[in-house]
């Protein structure tokens, strides 16, 4: 069996508050196509990780090996900062939780998803309009809304908003938030069916940072659970959720409310 | 005969920690050969560990000690001992697994549903699909339903959907928990006459089968179980 290519290498990742530890020892990789969840409770260190894995956060120690496309394998952490700003977004997407945190709210749904695309040098107009009108109708956006203000969509479109702007140059690699956080239920399947379709249609690999185990079942084949900054257990996404081993797994997978 | 799966000194126990550390112990030191166009029975009372057997055949439950062995691809995997990304191919082309209850994806229709295993590892999608309303109709989901997802069907209808989903592939190995169990008499003959063409064209079968006319009908073996060991 040919392996997929490593995309993302994390050896030993540090990470502390003072006394309080975020992260540690944290190692995994994650190939090609590959989607890994992440779970645990607040303050377990997941979104802590996830900010590491985005280089918005510097670890203590450790190594973040990214591939990213014209430089090859690098580690991020040992990356000056300027160079890293430049670097990652060519390699990969960060989905925030508030889609608030990942739009601009004051110009329009077409500008929000063409602007990554300038800024990596792409300034035909017609070009990024169709772009742009492609990706709305992929996030399910009627296109006459191209040139309606990010402000006056439901919470719903924003995040779908921000998927589109993630999504449209093509990473790699894409960094999800509790994605589905804050969403009404009905809308929260919607955007589900819509990452997983988008994640398998396009092959990217995916970290979905989530506390919601419905999430992590629908779009991962990997999990990863996190407790006081230490990853306790790790799998396949159903064998963890079906036969965990470790007392908070059980604990955690015990404690889904059937609906 | 070519082995297909193989299960070698397999022991499986549950530690319960939330109920107090409680140990369960399910089979010890299992041992069993399945080959190319044969059909194993998993046979034994309730709580025996059936279920917990397959199961792990298939690497959703993690046993204890020993190995799991797969044909896949010209080589032979320990599915126990391979990395996640490895189980998930082998998954994908090699054994299917197939439970009488269906994970319901949102939005997704039927015909999608059915389509999906066999799209995903590259199969051309108008023979996919010709073999999908095959397999829709032989089970008799009507023609009307096929566009729809199926959260909103009955319990008969989605368990119907997810055999279809089961046999689009044809998988060189087939994992079947009661996948006949409440089915009307027309039906289980259905799934019957598909467990039959696996076997024919040399798909390996362990399965538990409660009914005894569909034991009868495709059984070659019985692998018998009793609990707390093997």
């Amino acid at each position: 069996m040919s392996a997929r290519e490593p995309i993302l290498d994390v050896r030993n990742v540090d990470k502390r508050y003072g006394e309080t530890v975020a992260c540690e020892d944290v190692s995994f990789t994650l190939r090609r196509g590959e989607v890994l969840g992440i779970v645990g409770e607040s303050g377990s260190g997941k979104t802590t990780l996830l900010r590491c894995l985005a280089g918005r956060l510097a670890p203590d120690s450790g190594e973040i090996l990214v591939d990213i496309p014209g430089l090859g394998r690098s580690d991020i952490v040992a990356m000056d900062e300027a160079r890293r700003e430049q670097a990652l977004p060519l390699a990969l997407s960060l989905v925030h939780q508030n889609p608030r945190d990942g739009i601009r709210l004051d110009i329009s749904a077409g500008g929000n998803i063409s602007e990554p695309l300038m800024g990596q040098g792409r300034r035909h107009y017609g070009d990024l309009r169709s772009v742009a009108l492609h990706w709305l109708k992929r996030v399910e956006i009627a296109p006459g809304r191209i040139d309606s203000l990010a402000r006056t969509f439901s919470g719903g479109m924003q995040q779908r908003l921000q998927i589109a702007r993630c999504l449209v140059t093509h990473p790699q690699l894409v960094l999800m938030d509790e994605p589905t956080g804050g969403l009404d239920v009905s809308v929260q399947a919607r955007l589900l069916d819509l990452l997983r379709g988008l994640v398998r249609e396009l092959g990217i690999a995916a970290v979905v940072v989530t506390h919601d185990l419905a999430v992590v079942r629908l779009l991962a084949d990997r999990l990863m659970v996190m407790q006081r900054g230490r990853v306790i257990e790790e799998g396949l996404t159903d064998q963890v959720l079906d036969d965990p081993h470790h007392p908070y797994t059980q604990l955690l997978a015990s404690s889904v409310l059937q609906a | 005969m070519t082995i297909r799966i193989a299960a070698e000194g397999l022991s499986k126990t549950f530690t319960l920690h939330t109920q107090g550390g409680t140990v369960l112990p399910v089979f010890d030191g299992v041992g069993l050969e399945v080959g190319a166009g044969e059909c194993v029975c998993l046979h034994g009372p309730s709580g025996a560990g059936k279920s917990s057997l397959l199961r792990s055949l298939y690497a959703n439950y993690k046993p204890d000690a020993g190995r799991v062995l797969v044909a896949h691809e010209g080589g032979e995997v320990d599915l126990l001992s391979a990395d996640p990304w490895e189980v998930v191919e082998i998954r994908r082309r090699t054994i299917g697994y197939v439970s009488q209850f269906l994970r319901v994806i949102p939005r997704v229709p039927t015909l999608e549903v059915v389509a999906e295993p066999a799209l995903s590892i590259g199969r051309d999608p108008a023979e996919t699909y010709a073999a999908a309303r095959t397999l829709l109709t032989r089970l008799r989901i009507p023609e009307r339903l096929w566009s729809l997802a199926p959260a909103t069907f009955s319990g008969g209808e989605q368990q119907r959907v997810n055999i279809a989903r089961g046999f689009i592939v044809d998988y060189p190995v087939l994992l079947l928990d009661e996948p006949t169990a409440s089915l009307d008499a027309a039906n289980r003959q259905t799934v019957i006459d598909l467990i039959r063409e696996a076997k024919e064209r040399g798909a390996a079968i362990v399965g538990i089968f409660h009914d005894a006319e569909v034991r009868n009908a495709i059984t070659d073996r019985f692998f018998e179980m009793r609990p707390g060991l093997a």
